[in-house]
């Protein structure tokens, strides 16, 4: 028999107040995800939560999205950004790291000195844009996926694990000769799964979300990520994306249900990954904040 | 092996920061930046000098310290809160759920604030019955403050007391342990034991959000403000942005954007020097 005291009336409103906090982190999603299959016209006239299908609930946002030939296309984009701005920042990341996290490796102190400086000043937006710029790649996949394609955070993190790998491991490969690439490759990687799970998971969310170098650099339709087509939709109101062989009507009441459906299509898949990987990213986020 | 990194850092960190001349030039992308006409402090004097000196600066920082003053604090509460939780299950509940939002783009977290919160919104339905004026909440310049802070807590709650309720694990148990055996109940152990041990990890984060104060995160002030609400929600960043980007005017804008760094690195010196002198943590 438990004493009904004071405290556990404590316990329990806290309990309460953490599920209410619970409750509001998905509240929103919930009224997204009702709204993309609700009736459209039901919907203009509804007020509140949508916390159930309006009408008869169906699925005609998610059938516009995915004929559409702009959004499908954005989608695919996104998938690409992700994957080779993220396989191009890893490389950069692990090499950068393991150099430094090296012993006695001439001018690291310097090289570190350069990498960090960033974190504290930079040349600022225009200088920057004139830079891309000048570089002919304005208007060009790689305006999207260079800039800001390595974190000095990221490579930070990263060298704080590899130093903590211990000396003797590394040191035994290379009294068998084993060059830098041989230890990188068959020492230091497969004793690090966590940080590479962490620094590839924070990669892909950057790229994943990432709009506004797209919005300054790349005018083309055809190179628009989701995350563009997404303001336009989301938050510009605007049909452009989809307007093409519609009726104007049928569009506006369109509109709505396409809005939702193409928030939750977004979402989706980063929702279904991130439960995965959550026991790596907090040990990510301890590491960082270990001071050297 | 550094070779990829350091040219990385060259073409866009580095060679960009030599572009910070035109902020003391009369720049024009056609004379380029050797032969643009050289006006010294000109740009500067020109935005000390404007009605949007006083705005942008009092905007930038009020909207970065009211972020602070709830922010911060909410996290460490709400970690606080997780560690009293006595069902694991539950406790993991809580944290997976409240880590979603920070998984969910600026574009849609803004989209879904501007959903809310536009005329005929949820939020803004709620509001109009409560007493509160009809009509959108974003477009009113009077709330915006309110609506970026709260949506900041909104997606940033659950992730940013990661931190903090890994310090709580590694707080030694037989501490609670003897503190119990001596008769503490649960709020003089939270005020005793918990507290003073979570300490150097919210002097930390306390450094580095102090150090940012110049930073407002633009992006989503961007894609929440309108012409209606500048007079509230432009920030110097975004100020930066609409002249450079917009207006062209790529003299002025660097060198509003070279004032906002210069501050920056003022200021997270100046943080890191107190808090090695009076806490033995900094971050150099």
């Amino acid at each position: 028999m438990k004493k009904f005291t004071y405290e556990t009336v404590i316990h329990y409103i806290i309990c309460l107040i953490l599920a209410f906090l619970a409750l509001l982190c998905i509240l929103p999603i919930i009224h997204v995800f009702f709204s993309s299959i609700s009736d459209p016209k039901l919907l203009t006239a509804n007020k509140g939560l949508v916390l159930h299908p309006l009408g008869k609930a169906t699925l005609d946002g998610y059938r516009l999205v995915f004929n559409n030939n702009t959004l499908v296309r954005g989608y695919i984009n996104t998938i690409i950004y992700v994957i080779s701005g993220t396989t191009i920042g890893m490389i950069e990341t692990i090499f950068a790291a393991y150099v430094l996290s090296r012993k006695n490796v001439p001018g690291a102190g310097i090289m570190t000195f350069i990498i960090s400086f960033t974190m504290l000043f930079g040349g600022g937006l225009i200088p920057t844009y004139l830079v891309v710029s000048n570089l002919g790649m304005l208007d060009t996949v790689w305006a999207i996926i260079l800039p800001n394609c390595v974190s000095v955070f990221n490579i930070m993190i990263m060298r704080t694990s590899f130093k903590s790998i211990p000396d003797g491991l590394v040191e035994a490969a290379e009294m068998d000769g084993a060059g830098h690439f041989q230890v990188l490759f068959k020492v230091v990687l497969p004793v690090s799964k966590s940080i590479l799970a962490v620094v590839t998971l924070f990669y892909v969310i950057q790229h994943w979300n990432s709009w506004f170098h797209t919005a300054i650099y790349v005018k083309n339709r055809n190179l628009f990520p989701l995350q563009i087509l997404l303001r336009e939709i989301v938050l510009k109101n605007s049909t452009q994306a989809f307007a093409d062989g519609n009726d104007p009507e049928e569009l506006n009441l369109m509109k709505l249900l396409v809005k939702y459906a193409v928030i939750m299509v977004s979402i989706v898949p980063m929702m279904m990954v991130y439960p995965f990987v959550q026991r790596y990213f907090v040990t990510g986020v301890m590491v960082g904040s270990i001071k050297e | 092996m550094m070779i990829p990194v350091l040219a990385y850092f060259a073409v866009f960190c580095y060679a960009p920061m030599a572009g910070i001349i035109m902020a003391f030039q009369k720049y024009k992308p056609s004379t380029g930046l050797l032969h643009s006409k050289w006006v010294g402090l000109k740009n500067f004097t020109t935005f000390f000098n404007s009605y949007y000196f006083v705005r942008l600066l009092r905007n930038t920082i009020t909207l970065s310290l009211k972020d602070i003053a709830f922010s911060f604090p909410a996290a460490i509460i709400f970690a606080l809160m997780l560690n009293e939780v006595r069902s694991k299950f539950f406790k993991k509940t809580v944290q997976t759920i409240s880590y979603l939002p920070y998984f969910i783009s600026l574009v849609v977290v803004c989209g879904l604030v501007a959903d809310f919160t536009e005329a005929g919104g949820v939020i803004s339905n709620l509001f109009a019955k409560l007493g509160g004026p009809s009509g959108g909440l974003l477009s009113n310049p009077k709330y915006f403050h309110g609506i970026f802070v709260a949506s900041n807590i909104w997606q940033n709650l659950g992730y940013s007391s990661i931190v903090y309720i890994s310090a709580l694990s590694a707080i030694d148990p037989q501490l609670y342990e003897a503190a119990r055996v001596d008769g503490a109940t649960r709020w003089q152990q939270t005020i005793h034991i918990t507290l003073p041990a979570l300490m150097p990890t919210i002097i930390i984060m306390l450094i580095l959000r102090v150090g940012n104060i110049m930073t407002v995160s633009y992006q989503k002030v961007i894609l929440l403000y309108s012409p209606a609400t500048y007079d509230t929600a432009d920030v110097i960043s975004t100020f930066v942005y609409r002249k450079g980007l917009i207006d062209n005017d790529y003299g002025y804008s660097t060198a509003v954007g070279l004032f906002n760094s210069i501050c920056n690195l003022f200021l997270i010196t100046f943080t890191n020097k107190l808090s090695k002198k009076y806490t033995e943590t900094s971050l150099w």
